[in-house]
């Protein structure tokens, strides 16, 4: 209580408000809490992944990652046997398909938005852009399946298969159904073209201007001043951007399992049905047929873990290295 | 990669070609990505809307029977013509998907809003430190992380050891999913209030936590809002971890710990069906979610816009 030679008195109360700072420390304590649950979720995704995985880890080792035998169910001809090779190619197939079609065009893009775009068309382009990344990738797989599959065998699978197709082997037909590889990395490459342009342009746009004005000094065009001066200060920051649409690319689930024909075959051509890594784990894990197989499928989702974190540290350490700002000694 | 030498020597008029061809090709990139929005959305709108009546929103799962096809054998019936089922009108309605994506979402947002919300004030309003860029790489990390991933650890952390799968573990995956995008924009908001807010806070003597509860949030609510929205949008709109952990369900279900239904589910079920009527549903289902992705970022762009100026 009260402390008689104190002036001014001082109570247990005051003194306890003064040493919490008025409830201050309980309030950091608390934010703190909640910020640590957010690493706890990332802990949580990378033990669960891992200890669900032990399994297959125990049986397969590293061997899991190329075997190319994938039969969860015994037949007369195959033994059981998981390998993720099938699916390990076939995520790693579709994304680089997705990256050739996906990062010119996104670069092509952020350039025009950051560069050449008049102003009054950049914020509802911007806008149409981020728009793209919106919407749910299971209307792209829709959309892909129902519209653009017929669309795309007609029009290039087709015509492909029966020139290039004749002496280019992973090109060949025949195309019986329009699932493969070749048009999940279209429409991945569709998904993913947002990522890239919204970063690109963002980098782009944190360029300092006396690298343009520099370049227009010397007599420089436009294109000159964009392809000499500006998109080398962020090359760094572009080469990020497309590397986070590249793990957006390996991670997509819905339009790849929709349209990639979910077959663990391993075939020669990329127009004929295949697996992804996330396709087959959507697939398969839902009703898996043994310990060993479900282990197996949240071995692949913990290998998927692991690569789109490694491609984000890389691509974000990137990114926000060009994004820093004025670095002009650093070029 | 500086091919600004070589350019030099030719003559001005070769250059000032390149110069415009090259930008042409920008533009025509802008404009082929422009393409494949506008049919997504084209197709969606037009197919799906006409997917829509009454019964759509009220109505649940009916199995389809097409017209001119004995439900016995599975056999046209003679005289009907090869092409009669695709006559077949959609019906029965999505209404348990409605209500399944509204209460898995907002229980995940119920979870998620006060992770994210407590985390972002931990993010802005205390200094800086490398423990600070450390969370917010987690961030990134869960919402750059395959959302099938997240799938596998709700399946493997609750599905599997409940024995059975259920709304409430939807939720939980979704919420790892919601976090990040709710605590970097309350984040970001935050940082736009201004500090003179907060040292007028403290010179009336009020202690830190506050002035961040009645001042410096309230201030900031219509962005944190926004970030809830859009945070609700996308976990709206998320398949994959929800095939895992609430695996779809035919009929009306309340039950958050049992299967239940959602729309993203029913499309992608739908779609795959070889009855045109629930192709039909599929469309209409899109066109739910569509709406909903569209409504909530149209009202993020216009309260941002505000908040900015």
């Amino acid at each position: 209580m009260a402390d008689a030679k104190a002036v001014p008195r001082i109570t247990a109360s005051s003194r306890w408000a003064r040493q919490t700072r008025h409830g201050d420390v309980f309030f950091w304590l608390l934010t703190l809490f909640f910020a640590l649950v957010i690493i706890g979720l990332v802990v949580v995704v990378g033990v669960v992944t891992y200890n669900g995985s032990a399994e297959a880890r125990a049986a397969y080792g590293w061997s899991f990652l190329w075997g190319t035998d994938w039969n969860p169910i015994e037949t007369e001809l195959y033994p059981v046997s998981f390998g993720a090779w099938p699916a390990i190619r076939g995520t790693l197939l579709s994304s680089l398909i997705a990256l050739i079609l996906a990062a010119p065009t996104g670069v092509a893009i952020g350039i025009f938005l950051s560069e050449l775009c008049p102003l009054r068309l950049r914020q509802p382009l911007g806008f149409m852009v981020e728009l793209l990344a919106a919407i749910p990738s299971v209307i792209y797989g829709l959309w892909g399946v129902a519209v653009f599959a017929n669309w795309f065998n007609n029009w290039v699978a087709n015509p492909i298969a029966n020139t290039a197709g004749q002496f280019v082997p992973w090109l060949s037909g025949p195309i019986a159904v329009s699932r493969g590889l070749a048009i999940t990395g279209t429409i991945l490459a569709i998904m993913i073209l947002p990522t890239v342009s919204a970063i690109t342009r963002d980098v782009l746009q944190a360029v300092p201007n006396h690298q343009r004005e520099a370049m227009f000094s010397l007599g420089a065009t436009r294109w000159e001043v964009i392809w000499g001066a500006v998109v080398p200060y962020a090359r760094a920051g572009i080469v990020g951007g497309i590397m986070l649409g590249l793990g957006r690319a390996l991670g997509e689930t819905m339009a790849a399992t929709m349209l990639v024909g979910n077959s663990t075959r391993i075939e020669q051509s990329i127009f004929m049905p295949a697996t992804t890594a996330a396709a087959l784990i959507a697939s398969e894990l839902p009703n898996s047929v043994s310990l060993i197989h479900e282990s197996s499928l949240i071995a692949l989702a913990l290998a998927l873990f692991g690569i789109t974190l490694l491609l984000n540290v890389i691509a974000r350490y990137l990114v926000w290295q060009t994004a820093r700002g004025p670095a002009g000694e650093k070029v | 990669m500086n091919g600004t030498i070589e350019t030099n020597m030719l003559t001005y008029r070769r250059r000032s070609q390149v110069d415009k061809v090259l930008r042409g090709c920008t533009i025509l990139a802008t404009a082929i990505a422009i393409v494949p929005l506008v049919l997504i959305i084209a197709y969606v709108l037009l197919l799906g809307g006409a997917a829509l009546n009454r019964d759509f929103f009220t109505d649940t799962y009916r199995p389809p029977v097409p017209v001119g096809i004995d439900p016995r054998t599975g056999l046209p019936i003679e005289g009907t013509g090869e092409d009669a089922p695709a006559q077949v009108q959609a019906q029965g309605g999505v209404l348990h998907g409605i209500v399944g994506t509204l209460m898995v979402t907002i229980t995940a947002l119920l979870f998620s809003l006060p992770i994210g919300i407590l985390a972002g004030i931990f993010l802005a309003e205390y200094p800086d430190t490398p423990f600070n860029t450390f969370i917010r790489f987690c961030c990134d990390v869960l919402s750059g992380a395959p959302s099938i991933v997240i799938g596998v650890v709700g399946f493997t952390m609750i599905v599997r050891p409940s024995g059975t799968y259920s709304g409430i573990a939807g939720s939980i995956a979704l919420t790892f999913l919601m976090v990040p995008t709710i605590a970097r924009t309350t984040e970001e908001i935050l940082k736009l209030v201004p500090n003179a807010v907060r040292e007028a806070a403290m010179a009336m003597g009020a202690p830190m936590w506050y002035s961040t509860l009645t001042v410096v949030v309230p201030t900031a609510l219509t962005g944190i809002v926004t970030g809830a929205l859009l945070a609700f949008a996308r976990g709206a709109g998320e398949t994959a971890p929800l095939l895992l952990t609430i695996q779809g369900n035919s009929n009306l279900s309340f039950n958050m710990f049992a299967a239940m239904a959602a729309l993203p589910i029913l499309t992608y079920k739908y779609i795959e069906s070889p009855f045109p009527a629930e192709n039909q549903l599929a469309w209409g289902t899109a066109f739910v979610l569509m709406m909903l992705v569209l409504g909530v970022n149209l009202l993020v762009r216009i309260t941002t816009a505000r908040i900015k100026r």
